[in-house]
């Protein structure tokens, strides 16, 4: 017994390999939140005064409101006054082409393995690429607008799609829906926009990659997707941080409108900083995801593969609204060490036929506590609703936990609901068994866990799907000798 | 020379020996059976010639093709080209024996200096060797051992066994909860991979299987210790008699 701990307990001690800094110089705010804060970061940006007052406005709700506490993780009391709201990479104002772009920049995406060379990419996705506070380079953009695609920053869309985001921008997910939306909607710097009109089939994978560089320094974006009548986007999310021995706040919106037959795939990949061995640092990422399918027929899935960060707390919703509409969820999470995750999502069933679908794979290592809640609510004029929950977990070692919070909202006499729940272990045997055939006891742990994820793997665009294999394994693996 | 030389072996778990101090000697191209009562010490002697990490080595030396095995860690002895096939395989979900066996063939060769099958080669290979046992190309495609019948199980073994080509290869009781054409498929299979080369010690509690696969040697493991040897007609002597003589004659010497 003892030696099998002992076995994971290497092996699940792994290291972090995207914790380098970038030397380059940055322009900052000073650190402390106050409305001069926000009103800093709307002039940074040469906002319209549209956008500075929505933000003040958010300033003021979210200076009544207080951190929630009803999720199961722990963290000290955050002091907002400490982070620095603002930190934006020096470089020539306006980037006209990629080649502009820092040859520093530059290499720190390519050295997390993203090219920002447009013939590069042979798979052909475009790239948004966001340094702490800003959008540095976005790859593809005129290709995309010869389709009527808008692929941008979302500070260039508030400069040339002003309405656009004033029609959508905390349509789905209100300012004062939590507290880290509230404050997100205050000094929020940047993120992705990305409009796909009507009937249009989008051609290449989306792309944002997000990175926390300077110390001190909250990352708060915003990403909106508004997907019209018969269009289709696939959007994908990644992120890393520098190991730093601080926590870092990562409290980011993103907000996704699919019209009638209209269907967004939204995929992350979320390998933020975690924390050293003894859970000293870590980025705390507290995320508010939402999609709202407001036209008939229309689709939205969230795919999430999570292995980093100290604390996770993000919960991808989808509101279905639209009769016939789909929402569907599948996460793997990751948490080892001294990680937590609270982690799932919510189905709201509004509109008349409406199916959603939760496929949720809890892995837990180390002493790390790893938590699926999930709520899926059926209104009384959803007739016909249905749900089919699947929350597995998965256990190494014995000192860590993974808990289940299934909620039930059911207002309607012919939804069908059903959960289905499993917890197991990689146990001493299996591990053995696979020594026995010439696999070391690393490859067995990423083959067990690889087979064990396979079903959310699966949802994710082929190249990602090989990049999340790779980082599960990485997640767990350690100096097995 | 000796393909395994076993001398003097000693293990215990916990507090309590089992076993005792064996001696054997396997040569390639030879088959030995191993028989003898419930918990004498048959599975513990595959487990810690497979290296099994419960099992403390308290004495005595394995040696394997000149290599101390007991320095080895256990996917290394596996990779040295020793096999078990064990008596009760675990199940793996989520993970197929084709790809589960991918991994394993590709290790091995990687060991061996040899470069990764691809797909192609890969796929060629498990058609043949699939052909040999006799196993079902759909249960190949499932999680590994599943939700597989007892006997699906054994069969499985011994087509890992079939891909992997071992040098040494320790089935243990391989043959029990095999039904009768089974049994004969499975040992055919055995026999099928025999090579001058290569050596295999089974562990069964009954003669019929050696109908099958005709032991050069016939070892009787009692009470932690190898208390008699002999050739196949040995078996043939337990299956009338029982184990009680040997115990007997252990006793009086
Ligand atoms: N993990 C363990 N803890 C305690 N005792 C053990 C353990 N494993 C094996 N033993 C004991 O060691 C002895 C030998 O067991 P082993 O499984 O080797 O017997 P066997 O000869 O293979 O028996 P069978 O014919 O029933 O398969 C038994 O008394 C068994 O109870
Ligand atoms: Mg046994």
């Amino acid at each position: 017994m003892s030696k099998e701990n002992d076995i994971l307990e290497e092996i699940t001690s792994s290291d972090y390999k995207y914790g380098f800094t970038t030397d380059i110089e940055t322009d900052v705010a000073p650190a402390g939140l106050n409305e001069d804060t926000v009103r800093f970061i709307s002039a940074k940006k040469k906002e319209p005064l549209w956008m500075l007052e929505w933000r003040l406005e958010a300033f003021k709700i979210w200076k009544e409101m207080t951190t929630p506490n009803w999720q199961n993780v722990h963290f000290p009391e955050i002091n907002y006054q400490d982070i620095i709201y603002y930190a934006a990479p020096k470089q020539k104002k306006t980037v006209n082409s990629l080649d502009e772009i820092d040859p520093e920049l530059r290499k720190t995406f390519e050295k997390l393995g993203i090219s920002l060379d447009e013939q590069k990419r042979l798979t052909g996705v475009a790239v948004d690429a966001v340094i702490d506070s800003v959008s540095i380079a976005t790859t593809f953009k005129s290709k995309l607008a010869e389709l009527g695609i808008i692929f941008c920053s979302m500070s260039e869309a508030i400069e040339h799609h002003p309405e656009l985001i004033r029609k959508y921008l905390g349509s789905v997910v209100p300012v004062r829906d939590n507290y880290f939306t509230a404050l997100n909607s205050a000094v929020f710097s940047d993120g992705s926009f990305c409009f796909i009109p009507k009937g249009v089939r989008c051609p290449m994978e989306l792309s944002t990659y997000f990175r926390i560089n300077t110390a001190n320094t909250g990352q708060f974006e915003r990403t909106l997707i508004v997907c019209e009548d018969n269009s289709y986007v696939s959007y994908l999310e990644g992120c890393t941080a520098p190991m730093r021995d601080e926590n870092q706040l990562h409290a980011a919106v993103v907000e996704l409108v699919a019209m009638d037959n209209a269907h967004i795939k939204y995929s992350t990949v979320q390998n933020w900083y975690p924390g050293d061995k003894e859970g000293k640092g870590g980025i705390y990422n507290f995320v508010t995801k939402r999609g709202i399918c407001l036209g008939k027929k229309s689709k939205i899935s969230w795919t999430q593969v999570e292995t980093g960060s100290a604390i996770t707390w993000k919960y991808p919703s989808v509101i279905l609204k639209g009769d016939d509409s789909i929402g569907e969820f599948y996460s793997v999470a990751v948490t080892n060490n001294y990680q937590q995750a609270d982690t799932g999502t919510k189905m709201i069933h509004i509109g008349k036929n409406t199916r959603s679908r939760i496929v949720s794979k809890g892995i837990s290592a180390g002493k790390s506590q790893n938590s699926y809640r999930g709520l899926v609510q059926v209104m009384k004029r959803a007739d016909n609703a249905r749900n089919f929950s699947q929350c597995d977990s998965l256990l190494l070692g014995n000192k860590c936990g993974a808990h289940t919070f299934p909620y039930l909202e059911v207002e309607n006499p012919n939804a069908q609901v059903e959960h289905e729940a499993t917890t197991s272990k990689i146990g001493e045997d299996q591990i053995f068994y696979c020594n026995q055939r010439g696999i070391s006891t690393e490859d067995a742990v990423a083959l067990i866990v690889n087979g064990y994820a396979k079903e959310v793997l699966n949802q994710l665009p082929m190249e990602f799907a090989v990049e999340a294999q790779k980082l599960l394994a990485i997640s767990l693996e350690g100096s097995v000798g | 020379m000796g393909l395994l030389k076993i001398e003097n072996l000693t293990a215990s778990i916990g507090d309590k020996e089992i076993l005792k101090g064996i001696n054997l000697t396997v040569n390639p191209g030879e088959v030995h059976a191993i028989m003898g009562p419930n918990g004498s010490g048959k599975s513990t002697l595959a487990s810690v010639l497979a290296g099994r990490e419960d099992y403390e080595v308290t004495g005595g030396s394995v040696t394997f093709q000149d290599v101390d095995l007991l320095e080895l860690s256990p996917e290394d002895r596996a990779r040295e080209g020793v096999f078990l096939a064990f008596q009760y395989p675990v199940e793996i979900p989520g993970v197929t024996t084709i790809n589960f066996l991918k991994t394993a063939v590709n290790e091995v060769r990687k060991y061996r200096g040899e470069e990764p099958l691809d797909a192609v080669s890969f796929l060629k290979m498990m058609k043949e060797k699939s052909k040999l046992v006799e196993i079902d190309q759909a249960l190949l495609s499932r999680s590994l051992n599943e939700g597989f019948s007892g006997g699906e199980k054994k069969r499985n073994e011994i087509f890992q066994m079939a891909m992997l080509e071992p040098k040494l290869a320790i089935l243990d009781e391989t043959d029990s909860g095999l039904d009768i054409d089974a049994l004969r498929i499975v040992a055919n299979g055995v026999n099928k991979l025999k090579t001058p080369n290569n050596a295999t010690i089974v562990v069964t509690h009954y003669q019929r299987l050696l109908d099958y696969i005709v032991p050069d040697f016939v070892h009787v493991l009692w009470n932690g210790r190898i208390v008699k040897s002999g050739t196949k007609e040995l078996a043939l002597e337990l299956e009338e008699k029982g184990y009680d003589w040997v115990k007997a004659e252990t006793a009086l010497a």
